[in-house]
């Protein structure tokens, strides 16, 4: 176990490229090159134990890759993932210690309709991790720890012989957590978990696991385009932008001044129940082909502060008055 | 207030099922007045969308109107002729869904889609519907609309086609647009851009709208007055700002308060207990009694209806406590 305000989490320049070409015959008939997304393209953070980093940006800019590398559901093309001090992308002999490291991380996903498996009853689910890393030994164990898991994210013990169709879209997501929690993991990957709920459902869950965080020190990743829930529960943000992340910083700082331009961009966007709409600038343009990039900083064609640097050099992520920002406006002080 | 261009009296729509009818819209009212913007909020199921497709009568079947009546500018509209309703539907009301994709058919270009719809409604030639297809298109913001015009749906973006569905629905010049979700597939960034696009273009087209969103944000910028529907039916309808900022309705004070918003600093966010109830097991009385914090005895025995709450009418027996 670590001590509280120590690192959990180390990314260091995190990669990956799927290669999307068509397949070998229309290549040499048709002449068509390889083609590749980098979806992830050399991302760097660290979440401190007990926190809350949320990954913001709009769809296919790479923000759920990031989510599935962290916990192993794909291999990174470069970089490395450091969890409590250790490798993870560890191959061969090594994968028994991956098995307790998996232990330690889950993952709970966004849409509580397809990430549970409509023929197996809840115990099943739930107990499903606790069997697989051997944490109960014995049926009458297995009941009885699930049933307290379930009483932990407000469902009633008596629930483990139900299916999951017999649960609101709100409940199941709770069956998600309460999966998640069963090995009582450390770090939690949240990705999108509130996105497919209504508001008030979308209350209990962010409550539920705001209060698990206090009890059991939980670390989060939690991914989501919603601001106003990121705002809601983290501690620190980053925006990301065609796989890279434009913007790291603590969220006040970040909702007070942001810097780069496609973060100020984005909370202009959101509609906000306070406000009377004629305030707000919608910006032009949309999000290029993550195929095809723009040259040098990828927002460039959108920015109203580009200039000839910003299409022909990208930017590094620099520090800046403590926040991370890769823009070569704000590192020249334009804006 | 001027004569209003629907009229929604009593609205009822049932989907017979084997065991039993489901009550899913009951006794709605409601007028939405020349170019005015009537957003319709509420959970899933709560029969927002339902409304919708009753007005532009596209209710899907076994669901029918049972009762009450709707009216378009004076004329009865639910329950006319398949044929003249059809009429009605794109001349004079316009239909904006969710996801732009299925609206659109992948199979004709936008151009040829967009001329079918201007003919069939409108008195003119080949070449005028094209040049007033091209004119849509740029009122939308597609830049080189004159080429895009030959392009099929799968070559546009998602903020894009919904653009073209945009146009679309105000091909024929209508009194009255149904938005069901029209920005809850795009992103945020996108989004911004529809609805700033839709609030303009009806405004200069001089139409009505009614826009239906689980999203209060969007709401808050784009309506006039919002009704918050809950279980079928209508709990809470009256000018946005108010419903936002004094709602009179427990149910709307507590959606409100759980959404998390960009200015406050709340550790937990207010929380309703429970879900909506299911169709078959809508409770007596209020159907929000069982989740209510305030609910106190008649509000399990005895429905509210609509009452004067201020400057907005809520279904609250703690309204009429109150007066």
């Amino acid at each position: 176990m670590s001590a509280p305000g120590k690192t959990l989490v180390q990314v260091e320049d995190l990669a990956k490229t799927f290669d999307v070409s068509a397949p070998w015959l229309n290549r040499v008939l048709e002449r068509k090159p390889r083609q590749y997304v980098h979806a992830v393209d050399g991302v760097s953070f660290s979440i401190d134990k007990g926190k809350t980093l949320a990954l913001v940006g709009e769809s296919g800019c790479g923000k759920s890759t990031v989510a599935r590398l962290l916990v192993g559901l794909y291999e990174p093309t470069r970089g490395r993932v450091r969890f409590d001090g250790q490798d993870t992308g560890m191959r061969g002999a090594e994968r028994g210690q991956m098995r307790s490291l998996r232990r330690r991380m889950q993952m709970i996903f966004q849409d509580p309709y397809a990430s549970l498996n409509p023929r197996w009853k809840v115990l099943d689910i739930v107990g499903e991790p606790l069997r697989e890393h051997g944490l109960a030994s014995g049926a009458d164990q297995l009941r009885a720890k699930v049933a307290e898991l379930l009483q932990s994210v407000g469902l009633a013990a008596a629930d483990v012989e139900k299916f999951p169709h017999q649960f609101s879209g709100g409940q199941r997501q709770r069956i998600s957590i309460a999966r998640a929690l069963a090995t009582r993991p450390e770090f939690l990957v949240c990705d999108e978990p509130t996105s497919a709920l209504d508001v008030s459902v979308q209350a209990q869950v962010l409550n539920i696991m705001k209060d698990l965080q206090r009890e059991q020190g939980l670390t989060y990743l939690f991914i989501s385009h919603n601001l106003a829930v990121v705002r809601h529960v983290s501690d620190k943000v980053g925006v990301m932008y065609l796989g890279r992340l434009v913007e790291l910083a603590d969220k006040l700082e970040l909702f007070a001044r942001p810097r780069h331009p496609y973060t100020r961009m984005l909370l202009d966007a959101i509609p906000d129940i306070h406000m009377s709409g004629s305030s707000r600038t919608p910006v032009q343009g949309e999000v290029p082909n993550p195929l095809n990039p723009p040259s040098g900083c990828a927002f460039h064609p959108r920015c109203p502060h580009a200039n000839a640097r910003c299409s022909a050099e990208r930017p590094a992520l620099i520090d800046k008055d403590g926040v991370r920002v890769a823009c070569h406006a704000v590192e020249e002080g334009r804006i | 207030m001027a004569d209003p261009l629907l009229q929604v009296r009593h609205l009822r729509v049932e989907f017979p099922t084997r065991r039993g009818t489901l009550l899913a819209l009951d006794d709605i009212s409601f007028d939405i007045a020349p170019g005015e913007v009537l957003g319709v909020v509420g959970e899933s199921g709560a029969g927002k969308s339902l409304t919708g497709a009753s007005i532009i009568g596209l209710l899907e079947p076994p669901g029918r109107i049972a009762g009450g009546e709707i009216r378009l500018a004076g004329q009865r509209i639910d329950n006319l002729p398949y044929e003249q309703m059809r009429k009605i539907r794109g001349k004079r009301i316009g239909a904006i869904f969710q996801d732009p994709l299925t609206s659109l058919n992948p199979l004709y270009t936008v151009g040829r889609q967009l001329t079918e719809t201007i003919l069939t409604h409108l008195p003119v030639s080949a070449g005028e519907a094209r040049a007033r297809a091209v004119k849509l298109l740029q009122e939308t913001g597609i830049p080189a609309a004159e080429e895009r015009l030959d392009q099929y749906p799968h070559q546009f973006s998602g903020g894009m086609r919904q653009r073209v569905v945009i146009a679309l629905a105000l091909a024929a010049e209508p009194q009255l647009i149904v938005a069901d979700e029209p920005t809850t597939a795009l992103d945020v960034s996108i989004q911004a851009q529809i609805i700033s696009l839709l609030k303009r273009l009806c405004k200069e087209h001089g139409a009505a709208v009614m826009l239906v969103t689980h999203d209060m944000g969007v709401i808050a910028e784009t309506c006039d007055r919002v009704a918050v529907m809950y279980a079928g039916r209508i709990c809470e309808i009256g000018p946005v700002q108010q419903v936002i900022h004094h709602p009179a309705h427990p149910y709307t004070s507590g959606l409100m308060g759980s959404i998390p918003a960009m200015d406050d600093t709340r550790e937990r966010l207010l929380q309703i207990d429970g879900a909506m109830p299911r169709l078959n097991a809508i409770p007596t009385g209020c159907a929000f009694n069982p989740r209510c914090p305030k609910v106190f005895e008649r509000c399990r025995v005895e429905r509210p209806e609509l009452m004067d709450a201020g400057a907005t009418r809520a279904a609250c027996w703690l309204v009429g406590a109150a007066s």
